[in-house]
């Protein structure tokens, strides 16, 4: 995060230095840009909120654990598609499920889906590239979390 | 009801809901309420900066250098180029949308747009980090193994979708 803010004022300086007028017309490009997709990122956020109110993250690890390994990745994949949360929530709450039992498959299920799908963020995908782009990449990214798993779990020696 | 005012409708009812069982001291609502700020709190943190950078790439990134190197006629070394680009990002997919978008915008072919979409939610460096540090290099390195000519090859399959359907 911070190196973002210095990289960005970084950029801008140069560009300020280089020209004024462009730098404005950057900035009012972005705002613009912003602004238009606000509704969507808020959009975005409320369904977040909603879920994870409806199921803390921290109690996601107790709903994986308690069930046979095929639902236990029926469950894995699911969560981890609705919800994001960043690496340094996630990957200790992988951690977790190893400890506590969970196969490396199972847990590989998890964090993929976690990090390539994304059906919160639906409203500013479907905004961008179009509803029938936005469904296709998000299955196409379960499918290809479901073939980690599978294949962590096949090196893993779990099947 | 309208999409564009769905997106409107929804943050509205769940603003209300929290302020709502905030003022009312529901237990549930005031998890809503933290749930809520985190999220938004992240939000408004990342995404302003991002779209100074994507403002700045648009007014001094020229389209023809874009064209040049991932447009229609980019060669092998593009996707390479997208993956040091991606593992960059930060955030998450909801980050990369936009600047997919800009790319995309700029003339880049839409399978190199596909493909850094991809490649940001599974090349990050500080998430590679995480997840070495916490599941082993291993798991790491079979992930990688698997995902990387997945997102490639899903990402053919997505621009000849996208095609077969403006035709």
């Amino acid at each position: 995060m911070t190196i973002l803010y210095i990289l960005t004022v970084l950029c801008t300086i140069f560009s300020l230095v280089k020209s004024r007028q462009k730098t404005i017309k950057a900035l009012k490009i972005a705002r613009k840009k912003f602004s238009s997709i606000l509704p969507q990122f808020l959009t975005m956020i409320s369904l977040l909120t909603i879920f994870t109110t409806l199921v803390p993250v921290s109690r996601m690890s107790e709903i994986i654990q308690g069930h046979n390994s095929g639902l236990q990745l029926i469950f894995a994949l699911g969560l981890g598609s609705i919800v994001f949360v960043p690496g340094f929530i996630a990957f200790p709450l992988a951690a977790v499920l190893i400890k506590s039992g969970v196969p490396y498959y199972v847990t590989a299920a998890f964090t993929s889906s976690l990090m390539m799908v994304g059906f919160a963020s639906m409203p500013v995908e479907i905004t961008y590239f179009g509803k029938s782009s936005a469904w296709k990449r998000n299955l196409i990214s379960l499918l290809i979390s479901l073939l980690i798993a599978l294949a962590i779990g096949f090196l893993y020696g779990e099947f | 009801m309208k999409k564009k005012s769905l997106y409107y409708f929804i943050p509205a009812l769940v603003l209300g809901a929290a302020l709502g069982s905030v003022v009312g001291k529901y237990d549930h609502g005031i998890a809503l309420w933290t749930n809520l700020w985190q999220y938004l709190k992240t939000m408004l943190l990342l995404l302003p900066p991002v779209f100074v950078l994507i403002g700045l790439f648009e007014v001094w990134v020229k389209q023809e250098t874009i064209e040049k190197h991932f447009g229609e006629s980019h060669g092998i070394s593009a996707w390479f180029w997208l993956i040091i680009l991606s593992s960059t990002t930060i955030g998450g997919l909801y980050v990369s949308l936009p600047l997919a978008y800009s790319l995309y915008k700029k003339g880049t072919r839409l399978r190199l747009v596909y493909g850094f979409l991809g490649f940001s939610t599974i090349c990050r460096i500080p998430m590679t980090f995480f997840e070495a540090s916490f599941l082993g290099l291993k798991f790491t390195l079979i992930r990688y193994a698997v995902s990387l000519p997945l997102v490639i090859l899903s990402a053919m399959i997505l621009e000849k979708s996208a095609k077969n359907k403006q035709a």
